[in-house]
């Protein structure tokens, strides 16, 4: 173990004066292929420091389960900090015809599974066996991916809603979070919408049935609107993502009805 | 702490910047009893999956079927349940396409232990408790600490209210400081020990708040697993 309180060499893993230095990737002097850069997880000599906080973050997701499918719902903004920096991007995606997933947390680590994902979906198209993945595989697999980076101290900064229709045309709806946390549920949220939409969705479900479609959209509708007058990472914009046996796309966007004539009556600021 | 790290150079602090430690643990609560008899045993845990004050299910259970005779009720971290029971049922089918049997609870409860010490240095934060028909078919129950310390008992109580609950199953299940000659003490029934398993939730959810929604209950005999649900306060 090397002493801290001493200087440390200032250069490392470079060139030495008087030796042969192999890039690595490149090939060895004997023809041999070098060892390839180590595991991004892995870590140095000196420790590694990992990002340690979320820098561009998506807000809620919000889903929810009816009779006969999903219906998944995300506003299109994407913040830096408390700057609505970018106010026109999906964070509903659809990833095959079975399955949805929306991502909230940092956009970054969202779009980094999301290219994981869609390469995936096409190993898995090559493959024209017409199979097709499901949610709750899918879920699974991101349990795994997400589970394996917050052991190794390096999580994927996310929170995401996994749903569609599952073996046999049961709809499944689930969320995972940056430690590999999994459940399903009829209704799942994210970010503020796990405090301000959720109880609004249970407190409407009916104890002997599912949700029907009108209703599902109708909660969502309702929520989006909680949400953009009460989140202050929000937006009045949201695109909704719908799977069900006959349709899997992303619908929207959507406006949320603003209605600020309340606003005059307010007094005593 | 890292000598090159951020936190060494305040000067090349970005204002505004947090920086938030992450913490790869969470307390996802829930609770497990389970009782054993000659000839059954009784597991039962509670349906709710919780985080701080944030409920994100109410019906999600945390009773792990893993063979005909063999319940594994698993609570805390729930990322470190799913990771670990999903090896268990792992390991166990290995076992089963290698010698052509299913494991027996006994073998699976040193498994289990092996499994989770293997992890000694970065445990999985979770509080088991194996409940099934040993080989001879008399009820059995393990319970682990979360770096796989195993013991063998005939009661137990784990999770957020297994210290409210445990106690509860001393007076009402071991008889302790009662009194009662050994020879004197009521055999347990299996009704009995649902009612007792079933009154304990009811009690821990009055104080615990990880700890409600329902509770499912499974009862092993060598006929097979027998599934009941209670309802528990849901605040």
């Amino acid at each position: 173990m090397m002493n801290n309180s001493f200087a440390q060499p200032l250069w490392q893993n470079g060139p030495a004066p008087g030796q042969f230095y192999n890039f690595i990737g490149g090939v060895n002097n004997n023809g041999a292929p070098a060892q390839l850069p180590r595991e991004l997880t892995t870590c140095g000599p000196y420790g590694t420091k990992h990002s340690t906080a979320a820098i561009t973050t998506g807000s809620s997701v919000l889903g929810i389960k009816f009779d006969g499918g999903v219906l998944v719902a995300a506003d299109t903004l994407v913040s830096y900090g408390s700057l609505a920096r970018y106010q026109n991007i999906d964070r509903v995606f659809k990833i095959n015809d079975k399955i949805l997933i929306g991502g909230s947390g940092d956009f970054a680590d969202i779009q980094s599974i999301k290219r994981s994902i869609d390469q995936k979906m096409i190993e898995d198209q090559c493959c024209n066996d017409g199979v097709i993945m499901k949610p709750k595989a899918m879920a699974t697999w991101m349990t795994r991916v997400l589970y394996n980076r917050r052991s190794r101290m390096n999580p994927l900064y996310i929170d995401v809603v996994v749903g569609g229709i599952d073996e046999g045309g049961v709809p499944f709806l689930g969320s995972v979070d940056l430690r590999g946390r999994a459940y399903d549920d009829y209704v799942v949220a994210t970010g503020f919408a796990r405090h301000l939409a959720l109880p609004l969705v249970r407190e409407r479900k009916p104890k002997d049935r599912d949700f029907t479609f009108e209703e599902a959209t109708n909660l969502i509708r309702e929520a989006m609107k909680v949400l953009y007058y009460r989140d202050t990472r929000s937006m009045p914009r949201y695109t909704v993502g719908i799977c069900s046996a006959s349709d899997c796309s992303i619908k929207g966007p959507f406006k949320v009805e603003e209605n600020w004539t309340f606003a005059e009556t307010i007094k005593g600021y | 702490m890292n000598s090159l790290g951020i936190e060494q150079f305040p000067d090349y602090k970005v204002p505004g910047v947090q920086h938030v430690d992450f913490h790869p643990y969470e307390s996802n609560g829930g609770s497990v009893v389970a009782i054993a008899g000659d000839d059954f045993v009784v597991i039962a845990a509670d349906t709710r999956l919780s985080s701080g004050y944030t409920i994100h299910s109410r019906d999600q259970s945390k009773l792990f079927q893993m063979s005909s005779r063999t319940v594994l009720g698993s609570t805390g971290c729930w990322c470190d349940t799913l990771s670990l029971t999903g090896l268990v049922k792992l390991r166990m089918q290995m076992y089963e396409h290698t010698h052509l049997k299913t494991m027996t609870t006994d073998a699976v409860a040193q498994m289990l232990s092996i499994i989770m010490y293997n992890r000694r240095f970065f445990p999985y934060y979770v509080s088991n408790i194996l409940a099934g028909l040993d080989k001879d078919g008399k009820g059995v129950v393990y319970s682990y600490d979360p770096i796989g310390h195993c013991e063998r008992a005939t009661y137990r109580a784990g999770g957020t209210a297994g210290s409210l609950l445990q106690p509860v199953l001393d007076n009402q299940i071991g008889y302790k400081n009662q009194n009662v000659p050994a020879d004197q003490l009521p055999k347990l029934t299996k009704e009995r020990a649902v009612a007792v398993a079933s009154d304990t939730f009811i009690s821990a959810a009055e104080r615990d708040i990880y700890t409600g929604d329902s509770v499912l209950i499974n009862i092993i005999t060598k006929d097979g697993i027998e599934e009941k649900t209670l309802q528990l306060r849901k605040d």
